[in-house]
């Protein structure tokens, strides 16, 4: 199983928890495990679902400004 | 007139420092260095020594004109009388001659579009080389998690760029490289851009854009350097340069152009935060369903189990027998249709309890799933008198305690 699985939810950004999402999607969807292997990865899967959308709901753009090898915030307005 | 020698103050002039004063007059007027004259082509004369005069008209005034050698070595376009051109260069005196003269440099023709002109043969170079080919353009990523943007800090289109990518995908990360986009130092500042991001960010894609402006105000956008830099870069560009209506060379290059910078972020987010989210609320449906289909199974197994069980037990051998020996062959088929019936039926209700199940719908039912040291309990030998039990039903869990067999 992936490392992942072990990680705290809210330390996982969108990518990450959304390829354990599709795993655990994957898993469930052969069903082959036992119950209660299933029910944590239901459970998993419902909490992993509700961080993802809490990710895309407050997602804010993140620009950066290269100049010579540094990378610094870019600053917009004007 | 002797009486005026004697007493007058006037400066005295030689011819040759008059002229040169002349000639630092004109020189130093910078309206007239470095400026474009417009006219018709007269009296035109390219000697051996590969310099070329002539002289440009208009119907009120005529300009002698000379063009070096060397620039006269780079012109693609062919001189002739009566042609009408912009012609390129600066105002300055041919002290000799006593003459001032229009010093050319660079010479196109009017209302031809020289810029069009140089586009074209710049265009059918380059698609000669096989620069354009369809078969070179890479596909743009339908998730970018970095987008490398290289175009002024301070235009419109950056502006429209980064309110299109917030709109549509703020997931994403966005790396601008400020850049000039006009002026002869534009297609190398581009270039090193192109080249910069590719080695030090490594961008899922490159948006190249510019707002909409004149020809000669895109013209970086055509300069073979840039269509170089475009072709040579790691990750896929996308160009939005200028309008709808404007081609160059660095969108024939690109692996997809766009007709608006706009256009171009849209086509770099293929798939939006709306896309992802409706994605989020399927994954959430496909979860319940799959926990509905992975319980159907483990009924289905266990009922066929049951079955087996009853048709091995004694007493349903015993009537079978009966009823073997009892009824009749028409009977008998009588009744093998109504346990099929009945078989159908159990089976109808059973997948309709299943159809609408999900765990948390089977807990609201009233079942519990009990657990032993995290361990689910589906066997009385998984307990003894006394174990710790934990019952979880639809609203919460409490603790339990094995009292007895029943």
């Amino acid at each position: 199983m992936a490392k992942t699985e072990n990680t705290p939810i809210d330390r996982l950004n969108y990518e990450e928890a959304y390829a354990e999402l599709e795993k655990i999607v994957s898993a469930l969807e052969s069903g082959e495990q036992p119950l209660e292997e299933a029910l944590s990865l239901f459970e998993r899967g419902q909490k992993l679902t509700k961080h993802c959308a809490e990710l895309l709901a407050k997602a804010e753009l993140k620009v950066q400004e290269l100049s010579g090898e540094t990378l610094s915030p870019f600053q917009e307005g004007e | 007139m002797e009486q005026l020698a004697l007493f007058d103050s006037s400066p005295r002039w030689t011819v040759s420092t008059l002229t040169r004063y002349l000639r630092h007059l004109l020189e130093s007027d910078a309206s007239l260095q470095g400026v474009w004259v417009q006219g018709e082509i007269s009296n035109l004369s390219r000697p051996t020594s590969g310099h070329i005069y002539f002289t440009l008209k208009d119907s009120g005034a005529s300009l002698r004109c000379v063009m070096w050698r060397n620039e006269a070595a780079r012109m693609r376009l062919a001189l002739q009388d009566g042609l009408a051109v912009d012609a390129h260069g600066s105002i300055s005196l041919y002290e000799a001659g006593g003459q001032y003269q229009f010093y050319t440099d660079a010479i196109r023709p009017l209302g031809e579009g020289a810029l069009y002109q140089e586009f074209l043969r710049l265009k059918t170079l380059l698609e000669a080389e096989g620069l354009f080919d369809a078969n070179r353009k890479r596909g743009i990523p339908d998730s970018p998690r970095r987008i490398g943007i290289v175009t002024s800090p301070t235009g419109a289109a950056l502006r429209d760029i980064l309110n299109t990518l917030r709109r549509r995908l703020p997931l994403v990360n966005v790396i601008l490289v400020p850049t000039p986009v006009q002026g002869d130092e534009a297609p190398p500042a581009i270039v090193s851009a192109l080249q910069a991001l590719n080695r030090i960010v490594a961008p899922d894609v490159i948006l190249l854009a510019r707002g909409g402006g004149s020809i000669e105000d895109l013209w970086a956008f055509n300069d073979e350097r840039v269509v170089r830099g475009v072709i040579e870069s790691a990750a896929p560009v996308i160009t939005g340069v200028g309008h709808e209506t404007d081609y160059t060379l660095a969108d024939f290059a690109a692996d997809l152009r766009a007709p608006t910078p706009t256009a171009a972020a849209e086509l770099a987010t293929p798939i939006t935060v709306l896309d992802l989210k409706a994605k989020m609320a399927e994954i959430g449906g496909i979860l319940v369903r799959g926990m509905a289909i992975l319980f159907r199974q483990k009924r289905e197994s266990a009922a066929w189990l049951d079955n087996r069980l009853r048709l091995a037990s004694p007493g349903r051998r015993l009537q079978t027998e009966r009823q073997r020996l009892d009824e009749m062959s028409r009977r008998w088929n009588a009744a093998q249709a109504h346990r099929l019936e009945i078989a159908a039926e159990k089976f109808k209700g059973l997948e309709n309890r299943l159809l609408t199940l999900s765990p948390l719908a089977v807990l609201r039912r009233g079942y519990a799933v009990i657990t032993k040291d995290e361990k689910v309990v589906t066997s009385v030998m998984q307990i003894k008198l006394e174990d710790a039990l934990r019952v979880r039903v639809q609203d919460g869990e409490f603790n339990t305690r094995v009292t007895g067999n029943g």
